[in-house]
């Protein structure tokens, strides 16, 4: 069976008055019903570049140059706009980091949530009405009837962000493409915020793609994880194998270089030295070779591609892939007390 | 970050800091107080580091600058060496600010974008009348080389740099001075991963070398609990828990500390699959309305029907040495009162 959406080869680049940037140089994964899939880089890797693309929501500058988009086997980028809007909003919806410039400040969130409702699936006004409300309820708002005719200011962050999701699940989308949906949540708010995400995905087998900074956050939320780096994927793996056994020198640097609650305290963190790359100029070589410790003389003059290594599932684009003994190896503090977790 | 010696460097006594809210187009007229900070105690070490966390809105930025007295506090203490400085002139304060320095959050907006970076770093000293000159550029450029940036950046302008660079541009300013205290409210939120860690690094490098004193204030719980020797953990305006940093993720001893603890995710899918969450109902209440009694009672999952919403419990030292203000932490503890489900939670109104 084909997968739901399959992304080949995808690049986009940005044209400024006096360069090009080269966002996403050639991306390339797939997605089922019910997966979850982690993309995590740092800030200018070209992961929510990449999301939009795919929806084909770029701003201006930004050109897709190669590759193809495939939902349910038809060609996202190939699509005239008012087909990719039936498309949009409908089967693939998006959240975004800052739910307050991505609400209109000047209508209800009730009428927000309906216009979708309306728009696609054809509903009436009161239908529509007693749809959102549902949909409020489901996201966890409390009072959802009382609340459907607030305005967005009248709402707090992380309410806000409920009222967008609420607005992205409203047509039942197939995927749903979160753009750092926590990032600007207080942890505990951002705690409920995932928990309703996963929720969705379990009872409506929504595809889910969460694009993140924080390894956290992919680490109890997506069954896979890709890492992206100036553009590119440099690793793949199920969550669980990624944390486990990082095979790319980026994956293992950034893992060493968060603190983890959990760990010994003495553990001094091991930063990734050097800055990313511009990325302006055509990259020879791995991207990453600058910063890396393990790069090699290939790593300087080829452009690694992503191979599967260990197994089927795990995929590493280096030419000297981390080594057993370099894995992160972590001190775990005593358990917590028992009694206290509740 | 060993710790020198057992004196206390800086003491806060019983702080507050209300915020006037006003109202009225003819007459301004005062309806409410914003209690940002209401009755914080502590005191760092010589040489500690104590971390302050919280939520945003919980008050920890504000406490950090008022120990500045970048705000005036409305009541309370604080003694710097001993003496109080709650209440001295600006002028004596400015002398004094000398040997407490801050570092900001935002590397972007806490560098005047038109001042070169020797400038930048030199003009403590100038305004000090420490030095100037060529002696001021001298020791620009020994500043930039210990937080690890070249000499030559004293004639760039903070646009050439990266986030992480100016970060360590506003580090290498606040030590001009040679400074015995520094606050450091949120210095590495901001960065990449990579980066922070560098930064997180550099700061316990120099607190080594020049027997520094750090407030580390930060919402980031595992950034928190990697540098500091304490943590204090603060909920809309008043501390809730002070705890050694090892005893920390251990033994929590108030729910809002478990909570919190709880929520921060670990970069661990093995962890994560079989943590506990303790999921917190509802958002925080408002700081000009603060609920009664014990402030987290309305969000708190072991809240019992008595004295929570009545009597505003104290920070009071338990018999196993934790600090934490909760009415039944022992109960807690023991496993006697039991969290209800997060389905039963009250949620804030």
């Amino acid at each position: 069976m084909a997968p739901l959406l399959s992304v080949r080869d995808l690049a986009v680049q940005f044209k400024t008055r006096k360069s090009t940037i080269r966002a996403v140089n050639g991306i390339s994964f797939d997605l089922n019903a019910g997966e979850t899939l982690g993309i995590v880089g740092e800030s200018g890797c070209g992961k929510s570049v990449s999301a939009l693309a795919m929806l084909g929501i770029l701003p201006k500058a930004g050109r897709v140059t190669r590759g193809e988009v495939l939902f349910e086997d038809v060609d996202l980028l190939k699509l005239p706009d008012s087909q990719l809007r039936q498309i949009r909003g409908n089967d693939v919806a998006m959240i975004f980091q800052d739910p307050m410039t991505s609400l209109n400040p000047i209508l209800t969130v009730g009428r927000q949530i309906t216009e979708a409702l309306r728009k696609h699936l054809d509903m009436s006004k009161s239908k529509a009405n007693e749809e959102a409300v549902a949909l409020l309820d489901r996201v966890g708002i409390p009072a959802a009837k009382d609340r459907i005719g607030d305005y967005p200011h009248q709402f707090s962050g992380g309410m806000r962000q409920r009222v967008m999701i609420a607005m992205a699940i409203s047509c039942r989308p197939k995927i749903l493409i979160a753009d750092e949906p926590t990032t600007a949540l207080d942890v505990t708010i951002q705690a409920q915020i995932l928990e309703v995400l996963k929720q969705l995905v379990a009872e409506e087998n929504m595809a889910l793609i969460l694009i993140t900074h924080d390894l956290g956050v992919v680490a109890g939320t997506c069954g896979r994880t890709n890492v992206m780096y100036a553009g590119r994927f440099v690793e793949s793996a199920p969550t669980r194998k990624l944390f486990a056994k990082p095979r790319h020198p980026y994956t293992l640097g950034l893992l060493k270089s968060v603190p983890r609650l959990d760990a010994a305290r003495k553990e001094k963190l091991q930063p990734i030295g050097g800055t990313p790359l511009s990325m302006t100029s055509e990259i020879e070589g791995c991207a990453f070779a600058p910063r890396c410790i393990y790069a090699t003389e290939e790593s300087r003059t080829k452009t690694p591609e992503l191979r599967r290594i260990d197994s089927d599932d795990h995929l590493v684009a280096c030419w000297n892939p981390v080594q057993e003994q370099d894995m992160p190896r972590i001190e775990i503090v005593a358990a917590r007390d028992e009694g206290v977790a509740g | 970050m060993t710790i020198s010696g057992t004196s206390e460097l800086l003491k806060v006594e019983d702080l507050k800091v209300y915020f006037p809210i006003r109202s009225g187009l003819l007459f301004d007229r005062q309806i409410g107080d914003v209690k940002a900070v209401d009755g914080v105690s502590f005191e760092i070490k010589r040489g500690e580091t104590l971390g302050l966390v919280g939520e945003s809105g919980c008050g920890k930025t504000t406490v950090g600058r008022t120990i500045l007295r970048l705000y005036d506090p409305t009541e309370g203490r604080i003694y710097f060496e001993g003496q109080d400085i709650a209440t001295v002139s600006q002028s004596e304060m400015r002398k004094l600010r000398g040997r407490m320095q801050m570092v900001f959050q935002d590397p972007y907006s806490s560098l005047n974008p038109r001042q070169s970076i020797g400038n930048l770093i030199s003009e403590p000293l100038k305004i000090h009348g420490i030095s100037s000159g060529d002696k001021a550029r001298a020791r620009a450029e020994e500043l930039l080389e210990i937080v690890g940036l070249p000499k030559s950046a004293t004639a760039r302008y903070p646009h050439e740099f990266s986030g992480g660079q100016r970060q360590r541009i506003g580090l290498a300013r606040s030590l001009a001075l040679n400074p015995d205290l520094i606050v450091a409210d949120e210095p590495v939120s901001a960065l990449d991963v990579s980066i922070q860690a560098q930064m997180i690094n550099l700061l316990e490098e120099l607190q080594e070398e020049f027997d520094l004193t750090y407030l580390f204030i930060a919402h980031d719980l595992a950034v928190v609990r990697h540098i500091s020797d304490r943590v204090a953990v603060m909920y809309l305006g008043k501390i809730v828990e002070v705890a050694d940093a090892d005893a920390l993720y251990a033994s929590p001893r108030h729910p809002y500390t478990m909570a919190l603890l709880s929520a921060v995710p670990i970069p661990d899918p093995l962890v994560e699959e079989s943590r506990e969450r303790i999921l917190l109902k509802g958002d925080l209440p408002s700081p000009a309305n603060p609920p009664q009694g014990c402030r987290f009672h309305t969000r708190c999952p072991f809240r019992q029907p008595e004295r929570c919403d009545t009597e505003d419990p104290k920070l009071r030292t338990l018999a196993d040495g934790h600090v934490a203000a909760c009415h039944y932490a022992e109960e807690i503890m023991a496993g006697r009162i039991k969290a209800f489900g997060a389905g039963e939670a009250q949620a804030a109104s």
